[in-house]
């Protein structure tokens, strides 16, 4: 691995960074006029689904993995979250797992397959075996690899001809992105979770808002957070079209990596510290974007139509199509029509039929705990299929090990194997057809949970409530009545 | 990688906006282990029912459009990083994808296939809608080498001429790559040596 490289200029006057610009131009092996630079990638991580054409291209090429070390394999789009040890029965599911174990042992890279007590999806495993760092530069064949952001890294998604690339020289061809802050200060309210802030935030800028940029997230409300919960607010950047998303390492940041399975120890430690607190935007550092949000105005949230930026306050009712600009108007009506939603309506006391708790957004053991703590001596409604799956083999032991397993199964709520699963249903996992299903995951596309399954995104309390009263409910108004 | 320089094509439409690369190919058909074979799945579930009936007022089921270049609404290709929608694109037979914006991956990952994204105006897309709407024989001219795509011949049956041209930007690394067919790959690794040098710190 890199050892930290030196910030600041040779000689001259340093000039003010953003935490992106201090990674990147650490990072940058050559940059020329009119080229993308050429950015050095210090951790890989590749999973089942966008690999095998990329090692086909090494073969192709005739060309190794150029640093093996440096990439890391786990299975967990495509597998059973019911009894993983036993053969996958999908065929194609199958090929492709086990594609991924001959690629890996052909090509020499790590593999934390099905069974080995690291598996797990791929944006919780990094993190919680301290392979994920701050000042790193990483990337996955997985939009969703902004989730390293939490850490002070830049963490990107990428394509297979660049997950080929990356393979073949540990280098991508990168033009640098433009930066945004966006802050949140104030304390957040009763029952309002991480998930309610990037929800309200990508409401608040549409689907497409943050394209072209590098979000860092900042701000009182950001700062307090956990890893956990930092961590889903990086993991859904993408949602509103920006392909990185990343917090300004702290205490809590050294805290949580301190100790983990791959982190630095001893005086390797003490020299990453020294440079992990240099990773901070300079004061007066410009960024081309700047938003400022007041966690006050958060309330849980929920989404009513077919894409993350279609979200409101839970007691607010639905937008109107006519307040829509007339052009997207089309468009509007069509996601309503797919969600069986009207106009002006509000979802409080509209049943559900599925909740999902799980994904690379929602499936920590501190998600895990928050559900537990909720559900402890409740039961689930007749009418709702409730799925727990968690992210990673050692967060469902940590769960069984806490007794949540129990707490759970007394609920009615299914514990499951770790994987994907019900995020993007490649696996058996699917909401049936017109089903409605209350999911802490990252996308309510059409189709993204099963064809015609129709995808409500909440925060993993608001899942839970709604897993209780078998109806949209205001999470508040139940911790309210525990209270009285 | 597959070269572009000029194309003249008629245009199929899909007039909506935020098509994220879950419509573009569901999740249950990236299974696939190699390039090929995404074009039958693309748009699946808009294409046919459940049944595997094609569904008629789906635009690429009318045989009434056909061509090289799909028009789309703005924010296309957003959400996963699946290469495998621009492969399905490709697949399908579109060298071309028109929207007045793109998803960052989708057009990174459709630009290393060379499958050419070109971002026109709000008005300009309107006016190719429009285009299409009235005339479906209404053919586009893409010209890489320029950076022009143009609305060519008569669009309404009066004579009235419809059509208008637009320049568009591409990064001009990306634009030779296309123009020649090599990819970054080959870029990178004849600077090999800078990255072990990098890497010595």
């Amino acid at each position: 691995m890199q050892s930290p490289p030196l910030l600041g200029g040779l000689g001259g006057a340093k000039m003010s960074k953003t935490l992106v610009e201090k990674i990147w131009d650490a990072h940058v092996v050559k940059s020329e006029e009119g080229f993308p630079d050429i950015l050095y990638i210090d951790t890989h991580l590749i999973h089942e689904v966008t690999s095998p054409q990329a090692f086909d291209g090494l073969r192709k090429r005739g060309l190794p993995v150029f640093r093996p070390q440096q990439t890391v394999a786990t299975a967990d789009h495509n597998v059973p979250t019911l009894n993983q040890l036993l053969p996958i029965k999908e065929e194609l599911s199958r090929y492709q797992v086990d594609m991924l174990t001959k690629n890996c042992a052909e090509f020499g890279i790590e593999l934390y397959g099905l069974g080995h007590p690291f598996q797990g999806i791929v944006h919780v495993i990094g993190p919680e075996l301290g392979i994920t760092l701050p000042g790193k530069t990483m990337v996955c064949g997985d939009s969703h690899t902004s989730t390293h952001g939490a850490f002070g890294a830049i963490a990107f998604g990428i394509g297979t001809s660049q997950v080929e690339q990356v393979f073949a020289t540990q280098c991508l061809l990168q033009s640098k992105p433009k930066t945004m802050k966006i802050e949140v200060n104030g304390e957040l309210g009763k029952g309002v979770c991480a998930k309610d802030i990037i929800l309200y935030i990508i409401a608040q800028i549409s689907a497409a808002g943050g394209t072209g940029y590098f979000i860092e997230y900042a701000g009182s409300a950001i700062e307090s957070l956990s890893m956990e919960a930092r961590m889903t607010i990086c993991n859904m950047s993408i949602e509103m079209g920006a392909r990185g998303g990343l917090i300004a390492p702290d205490q809590i940041t050294f805290d949580y990596i301190k100790g983990r399975k791959f982190a630095p120890a001893g005086q390797d430690w003490d020299k990453a510290l020294v440079y992990w607190k240099t990773l901070y935007s300079d004061a007066d550092a410009k960024f081309d974007s700047v938003l400022t949000f007041d966690a006050a105005d958060i309330a849980p949230m929920i989404t009513y139509g077919t894409n993350p930026g279609m979200g409101m306050g839970i007691q607010e009712n639905i937008p109107a199509t006519t307040a829509q600009p007339e052009k997207e108007q089309l468009s509007y009506q069509k996601a309503l029509d797919y969600m069986g939603f009207d106009d002006d309506a509000s979802l409080i006391g509209k049943p559900v039929d599925y909740v999902f708790i799980g994904s690379c957004t929602n499936s920590r053991i501190e998600d895990l705990r928050e559900v537990a703590d909720f559900v402890k001596d409740k039961r689930k409604a007749d009418n709702v299929t409730v799925w727990i799956v968690p992210g990673s083999k050692q967060v469902e032991q940590q769960a069984k090990n806490e007794g949540l397993d129990k707490i759970f199964e007394a609920a009615g709520f299914q514990l499951r194997e770790p994987g994907c699963s019900a995020c993007l249903g490649m696996n058996e996992d699917k909401i049936p057809a017109g089903k409605y299903c209350v999911s802490t995951s990252n996308r309510n596309f059409e189709g993204r949970q099963g064809q015609n399954a129709r995808t409500l995104l909440a925060s993993p309390l608001t899942a839970a409530a709604a897993a209780v009263t078998g109806v949209i409910t205001d999470v508040r108004e139940l911790l309210e009545k525990v209270e009285g | 990688m597959k070269k572009f320089t000029k194309l003249t094509s008629a245009v199929v439409p899909l007039n909506i906006e935020n098509i994220d690369t879950d419509q573009i190919i569901p999740a249950r058909f990236l299974k696939a282990t190699t390039r090929e074979g995404f074009g039958e799945n693309l748009f699946r579930d808009w294409r046919y029912n459940s049944d595997n009936t094609p569904k008629p007022e789906f635009v690429m089921n009318n045989p009434t459009y056909s061509g090289q270049i799909l028009v789309a609404g703005k924010n296309f290709g957003c959400g996963s990083s699946r290469e495998h929608a621009a492969w399905a694109i490709q697949d399908a037979g579109f060298d071309v994808v028109i929207s007045s914006f793109f998803a960052d991956i989708f057009k990174g990952n459709a630009l290393n296939n060379g499958l050419l994204p070109i971002q026109v105006s709000e008005d300009f897309l309107k006016q190719i809608f429009t285009a299409v709407e009235n005339n479906p024989e209404i053919t586009l001219t893409v010209d890489l080498e320029n950076q022009t795509v143009a609305i060519e011949g008569k669009v309404l049956p009066s004579g009235e001429d419809l059509g208008g041209a637009e320049n568009f930007e591409i990064n001009a690394y990306k634009k030779s790559c296309l123009i020649n067919g090599y990819d970054d790959i080959d870029f990178i690794l004849a600077q090999k040596d800078l990255i072990e040098e990098f890497e010595k710190g």
